[in-house]
């Protein structure tokens, strides 16, 4: 399969076999181009339908080009309001489980201690349990205990799914982590403060940003958990979900574009940040 | 300083301390206090009382066992097509890739970008009536003239397969990736056809990585209710639907809660079955 292999000369070779030859090597090429078409058809129509003119309540069918969403995204009452309580929740959100995220990352990653196969347990059962169950069951906390629905339950239950992604996020990072740089900063006489501030912190903060990136578009994004602890307080996903057997105005692809290439920008320069800090040959 | 020095053993602990006391709380304890709702009885009206209401499960199971085992079939269908679509598609972009590898790969993320809600309504609008899909269905005759596709079985298990598509990908990805070319072309200079190549080196290579995928797939698709929602009708129903419902619209807490203890207990069965069967417990890929 490799290039020198393909380039060994074949005696006898007729076109028919070459021409099968072709095929072979290029279906998977095409699969993979089709495939990847498929991943994107639903982005590209929430991106087209957002400067689309729907005549009735159903942006349903192309009725013409108009940037009238664009100019005023936030129109549609509690639209902005939604927006506006989704993006303070996945702050507080994403501030908590990425500093709750990266000690617990920091501890499974530099030490050894007792109880270290049950922590890892407990880190990865949340990543796996359906979503269903982990709003249900903090629903049923809430109840059982009397507290009221709103903001904080939803802060709760976001840092509490948050975490687990952030402590796989920042271990990734940590692991290849080379001690033999701190070793030489406390060699130099640093105590282990100013090792961690001025070393340790440096050179993860590119994982702990991952992270945080991370805990935010899931905290931004979820709708399952939240539509369980949310009381009266709309995020956005709620209300899409509240419009969707109404006819979602096209304002809320505007918006769904703007997170979408926001989150891409972002990611794209977390990547360009982290090709920029490795040094070449590195892994 | 002095505490901890003469301590060193602490500082894991004290790093663990926060985060694992949070998981701790608001998510071991509330699965507690799930189990013990499900054997609740009451109403909004007049309370709930822990009343060891084993019948919440009986009754629970035997109205909803059909959403139950559409939940199972829809969820097992639509991994096992995501996982026909993701294999060819990572292991292409793990074997000729090349230096466009991560880019390949961020198209694959990109779903995850558009907020779920929003990308599931995109597919209602293609599979709607006079969307793209079902005319190239008509035109080709595979949909009959006044046939439809939204509000199908097939519309929710066509969502429920792009929704959770990453999550098979993904773990597909890093197992291919991992995987030493070197050991490929040493079973082809031993004679092995490319066939045969990949049947006995390359896929038994990446069984964890179809452990992992299958697995983080079925889960969240057997537990999702937003798909049948909004691309299917009442008869497409899926027991989280009804869970939904139960809890946030009827209040009856006790049936709600048993549905979802059962469908936990379901998910937990499977899974320990597929790892026993597969020989293998490296599920986090």
């Amino acid at each position: 399969m490799t290039a020198a292999a393909e380039a060994l000369p074949r005696r006898n070779r007729s076109a028919a076999s070459r021409a099968w030859a072709f095929v072979r090597r290029h279906t998977i090429t095409f699969f993979g181009v089709l495939a990847l078409a498929y991943l994107m058809l639903p982005i590209v129509i929430v991106v087209v339908f957002s400067f689309n003119d729907p005549a009735g309540r159903y942006n349903y069918t192309w009725e013409g080009f108009t940037t009238e969403h664009w100019r005023n995204p936030f129109g549609p009452p509690f639209l902005g309001d939604a927006v506006t309580t989704s993006i303070e929740i996945a702050v507080v959100a994403t501030v908590v489980a990425t500093i709750l995220g990266t000690l617990v990352a920091l501890a499974l990653v530099r030490y050894h201690f007792r109880g270290r196969g049950a922590t890892n347990f407990l880190i990865f059962v949340p990543l796996t349990a359906p979503e269903i169950v982990l709003g249900a069951s903090l629903l049923t906390l809430f109840l059982n205990f009397g507290t009221a629905l709103g903001f904080w339950t939803i802060v709760i239950a976001h840092i509490m799914f948050c975490i687990s992604f952030v402590v796989v996020t920042v271990r990734a990072r940590l692991v290849g982590f080379d001690r033999h740089v701190e070793e030489a900063a406390m060699d130099l006489g640093a105590n282990e403060y100013v090792t961690f501030m001025k070393i340790t912190l440096p050179l993860i903060a590119p994982g702990i940003l991952a992270g945080a990136l991370l805990a935010f578009s899931l905290s931004i994004d979820d709708f399952v958990i939240t539509s369980f602890n949310s009381g009266t307080t709309e995020t956005f996903p709620l209300y899409v979900w509240s419009q969707a057997q109404r006819g979602v105005p096209p304002e809320v692809n505007v918006i769904g574009t703007m997170i979408f290439g926001i989150a891409i920008v972002l990611m794209l320069a977390n990547v360009i940040w982290q090709y920029r800090r490795t040094p070449k040959g590195a892994a | 300083m002095g505490f901890l020095h003469r301590h060193r053993w602490l500082t894991p602990y004290l790093l663990l301390a926060p985060g694992i006391a949070f998981l701790v709380v608001f998510f071991v304890v509330p699965l507690y206090y799930l189990g013990y709702t499900s054997l609740q009885e009451g109403t909004v009206q007049v309370g709930y009382t822990f009343t060891w209401a084993w019948d919440n499960y009986r009754e629970a199971f035997s109205t909803y066992r059909g959403q139950f085992f559409r939940s199972l079939q829809y969820a097992g269908v639509a991994t096992v097509v995501a996982l026909l679509i993701s294999y060819p598609l990572t292991y292409w972009i793990a074997f000729r890739g090349g230096r466009w590898k991560n880019l390949l790969l961020l198209f694959i993320i990109a779903p995850f970008f558009v907020t779920y809600l929003i990308r599931t309504l995109a597919w209602q609008n293609i599979l709607s009536d006079d969307g793209l899909v079902v005319g190239a269905l008509q035109a080709l005759g595979i949909v009959a003239d006044d046939g439809r596709v939204l509000a199908t079985s097939t519309a929710v298990i066509a969502g429920i397969t792009y929704n959770f598509l990453p999550f098979m990908a993904l773990p597909l990805y890093v197992s291919l990736e991992q995987i030493d070319k070197s050991l490929i072309e040493a079973a082809k200079d031993l004679y092995a056809s490319s066939t045969k190549a990949f049947l006995r080196v390359t896929l038994p290579l990446s069984a964890p990585g179809v452990i992992a995928g299958t697995l983080l797939t079925f889960i969240p698709a057997a537990g999702d209710f937003i798909n049948a929602e909004l691309l299917g009708t009442p008869r497409q129903a899926m027991v989280g639907n009804v869970i939904q419902s139960k809890f946030l619209e009827i209040t009856d807490y006790g049936q709600a809660a048993a549905l979802s203890m059962i469908l936990m207990a379901v998910i937990l069965l499977l899974i320990a079955i597929y790892t026993r069967i597969l020989g293998t417990e490296r599920m986090a890929g």
